[in-house]
C-alpha cells in the first residue's frame, strides 16, 4: 500500500529478549516466567523483583487481553512512519497480567473492549497487531 | 530535616532564547553560566560543585579547565531528563549540607538546530540507555516520542475522570499569557481555548499547543551554603523542601500498573514536611511542562487537589496570575523555550525575590518548582524568600 523510503527503526534483540523475538517472529507471545516464583513478567529484564532470581522460563501467552489504553499517531517523528500516520497504537492488558503495546486495526478502541493480537512481519521485524476478539 | 534551609539559589542566568542559534551548546552554556555566577557576586573560580544537565554540552572537566577552578571537589551526573534539574538542587543541597562544597553550579545549554541529521523528539530518545525498552519495543512499532509515550496516560485519564480539551487548553493558555509579558520567550502570539482546540493534532489527545517548544539556549543557577550566601548579591532564596521520586516500572510506560501514576506523588509529600508549609502556603508554581497534562497530572499528584481533579482545578484561569495558583509564570516549556526546565528554577527565584516585571505574583515569598523528566520521573522543590 505504502513505500517506505526511510526503513522503520530495526528491532535489535538482547541476550534477555532472544527468546521472545524469536518466537514473535513464529506468531507466538511468550512472557518470562521467574523458575522459583512462578511470577509472569514483561518486558524482559534480568531478575524476578519478587525473589530476585535470574532463573527464568519462557510461557506462551494467549495474545488476549482488553484496551487499557490508546493513541492515534497524527504526527510522524520518525521519518519511515511518514506514509501510515495516522495510525493507531492501543496498550492491552494481556489475560496473563503484564500488558503489551500494540498497533491497532478497527474503529476507535475504547477502555475495557475485549481484543486478540497477532504478530505482523513488517519490514525486517514484527509488529504486535491487536484487533476487537 | 537536615537539608531544610541550609542552602540558597544566590545566582540565576539565561541566554536569549531562540531557533537557529549560531552558538554551540557549550557556549550557550557557558553564557548562562558566566551570568549566574555574576548574578551571585562570585567569580567563575569560586565555584567547587558543578552538576551539568543532561551532558549534552559542557562536561565537569570542561568547566574545571574554561574557569581556571582550582579545586572541583564536587560534581554528579543525574539522567532523568527533565526531572534532573530539581534532582539537582537536592543534590546540590545534600553537598552543601554535608560540608563537601559551598558554591555548585547546575548547568544546561543545548543547540538543537546544530544537531546533526533529523534532531527532534523522537530520533533522540531511543539513544538514551533509559528507554532501551522503548527502544526495543516500542520504537520500531512507531511509538517514538514522548508525545506518543504519554498519550495513552493523558486518554485514560480523560476517559477514568473526565478530563477534556478544554482542561489541557486551559495550561496551554496560561503558559502563553505569561510568556507574553516575559521578555525572552518564543512565543509571543496570544492564544484562545479555541486556538488550542483547533490545533493540529500530534498524537491524541495531544494537539499541537498541548506540546512543549524545541529550542536553543542556555540556563543556569547557582545553589549556595546558606551562610555564604548572606554575601551574595540578593536577598537569601532558600531550598526549604526538595525530594525527588520515580514511578513504579520506570522505564516502561506500557507496564506500569497505574499509568497515570507519577514519581512526584512519592516525593511532595517529603518535600512538603520538609519545608514545613502546606498547599495553601504556595503562592507561585513553576510546574514542568512538556504537555499540558502533565502539568494537570502533577498539581494532583503533588496534592493540591484529588486524582481526577485536576482538571476542574486548573478551570477558569485559575493558573494565570490572578488566579488561585499562578503557574509557569515565564511561560513554561510551552511557550517561554525548553531547556529540560532550568528556566523554571530561573523564573522561581526571580518571582521570590521580586523580580518578575510584568509577570511578579505579588509579595511572592514562597514557592514551588517541580521537574519531571525521562518516563515520569519527578522532583519538587519548595523555596522561600528570606
Amino acid at each position: 500500500m505504502t513505500t517506505e523510503s526511510v526503513p522503520r527503526p530495526l528491532q535489535v534483540s538482547t541476550d534477555l529478549s532472544r527468546p521472545y523475538w524469536e518466537a514473535a517472529r513464529e506468531g507466538r507471545l511468550l512472557l518470562q516466567q521467574c523458575s522459583i516464583c512462578q511470577a509472569l513478567r514483561h518486558y524482559p529484564r534480568l531478575l524476578c523483583s519478587h525473589c530476585h532470581s535470574e532463573d527464568v522460563t519462557w510461557r506462551e501467552a494467549s495474545r488476549r487481553g482488553q484496551v487499557h489504553s490508546w493513541t492515534v499517531a497524527h504526527h510522524p517523528f520518525h521519518p519511515s512512519f511518514s506514509a501510515e500516520v495516522p495510525y493507531t497504537l492501543v496498550t492491552v492488558d494481556l489475560e496473563e497480567g503484564p500488558r503489551a503495546l500494540g498497533r491497532w486495526i478497527g474503529d476507535t478502541p475504547v477502555l475495557g473492549q475485549r481484543v486478540v493480537g497477532r504478530f505482523e512481519r513488517r519490514d525486517a521485524g514484527v509488529d504486535l497487531v491487536f484487533e476487537k476478539a | 530535616m537536615r537539608l531544610y534551609n541550609r542552602s540558597c539559589v544566590t545566582g540565576i542566568g539565561e541566554t536569549a532564547y531562540t531557533r537557529k542559534s549560531t552558538r554551540s551548546a557549550f557556549q550557550l552554556q557557558i553564557e548562562a553560566s558566566l551570568k549566574a555566577i555574576a548574578d551571585a557576586g562570585l567569580k567563575p573560580a569560586d565555584i567547587d560543585g558543578v552538576i551539568p544537565i543532561g551532558v549534552i554540552s559542557g562536561t565537569a572537566d570542561d568547566f574545571i579547565e574554561n574557569f581556571g577552578i582550582p579545586d572541583l571537589r564536587f560534581s554528579a551526573l543525574i539522567p532523568h531528563g527533565g526531572a534532573s534539574p530539581v534532582m539537582a538542587l537536592q543534590a546540590a543541597a545534600a553537598a552543601i549540607a554535608g560540608g563537601v562544597c559551598q558554591h555548585v553550579l547546575i548547568t544546561f545549554g543545548r543547540n538543537i538546530s546544530a544537531m546533526a541529521g533529523n534532531n527532534r523528539a523522537g530520533s533522540r530518545i531511543h539513544t538514551m540507555p533509559q528507554f532501551h525498552y522503548v527502544t526495543e519495543f516500542e520504537h520500531p512499532m512507531g511509538a517514538s516520542a514522548p508525545a506518543q509515550l504519554y498519550a495513552p496516560m493523558a486518554r485514560r485519564h480523560m476517559e477514568l475522570y473526565g478530563t477534556t480539551v478544554e482542561h489541557f487548553g486551559e495550561v496551554a493558555v496560561a503558559c502563553r499569557e505569561h510568556a507574553i509579558l516575559n521578555g525572552n520567550a518564543l512565543m509571543t502570539r496570544p492564544i484562545t481555548l479555541d486556538d488550542h482546540r483547533a490545533s493540529r493534532m500530534i498524537a491524541d489527545p495531544f494537539r499541537l499547543l498541548d506540546c512543549s517548544l524545541e529550542s536553543d539556549g542556555g540556563a543556569a543557577i547557582i545553589v549556595s551554603d546558606a551562610d555564604r550566601a548572606r554575601d551574595a548579591r540578593h536577598r537569601r532564596i532558600f531550598i526549604a523542601g526538595v525530594a525527588a521520586g520515580h514511578p513504579d516500572s520506570p522505564g516502561s510506560i506500557t507496564q506500569r500498573a497505574d499509568i497515570t501514576s507519577l514519581g512526584i506523588a512519592k516525593a511532595a509529600p517529603r518535600a512538603f514536611a520538609m519545608a514545613g508549609v502546606t498547599h495553601g502556603d504556595i503562592q507561585v508554581a513553576e510546574i514542568y511542562d512538556c504537555f499540558t497534562y502533565a502539568v494537570i497530572r502533577q498539581i494532583e499528584d503533588m496534592g493540591f487537589c484529588a486524582r481526577g481533579e485536576g482538571g476542574p482545578f486548573v478551570s477558569g484561569g485559575r493558573l494565570k496570575l490572578d488566579g488561585a495558583l499562578p503557574t509557569n509564570t515565564h511561560g513554561g516549556l510551552l511557550s517561554q523555550a525548553h531547556v529540560w526546565g532550568l528556566n523554571h528554577v530561573v523564573e522561581l527565584t526571580r518571582q521570590l525575590r521580586g523580580d518578575g516585571g510584568a509577570a511578579q505574583v505579588p509579595n511572592a515569598k514562597v514557592g514551588l518548582v517541580t521537574g519531571y523528566g525521562d518516563l515520569g520521573d519527578g522532583a519538587l522543590a519548595i523555596l522561600t524568600r528570606e
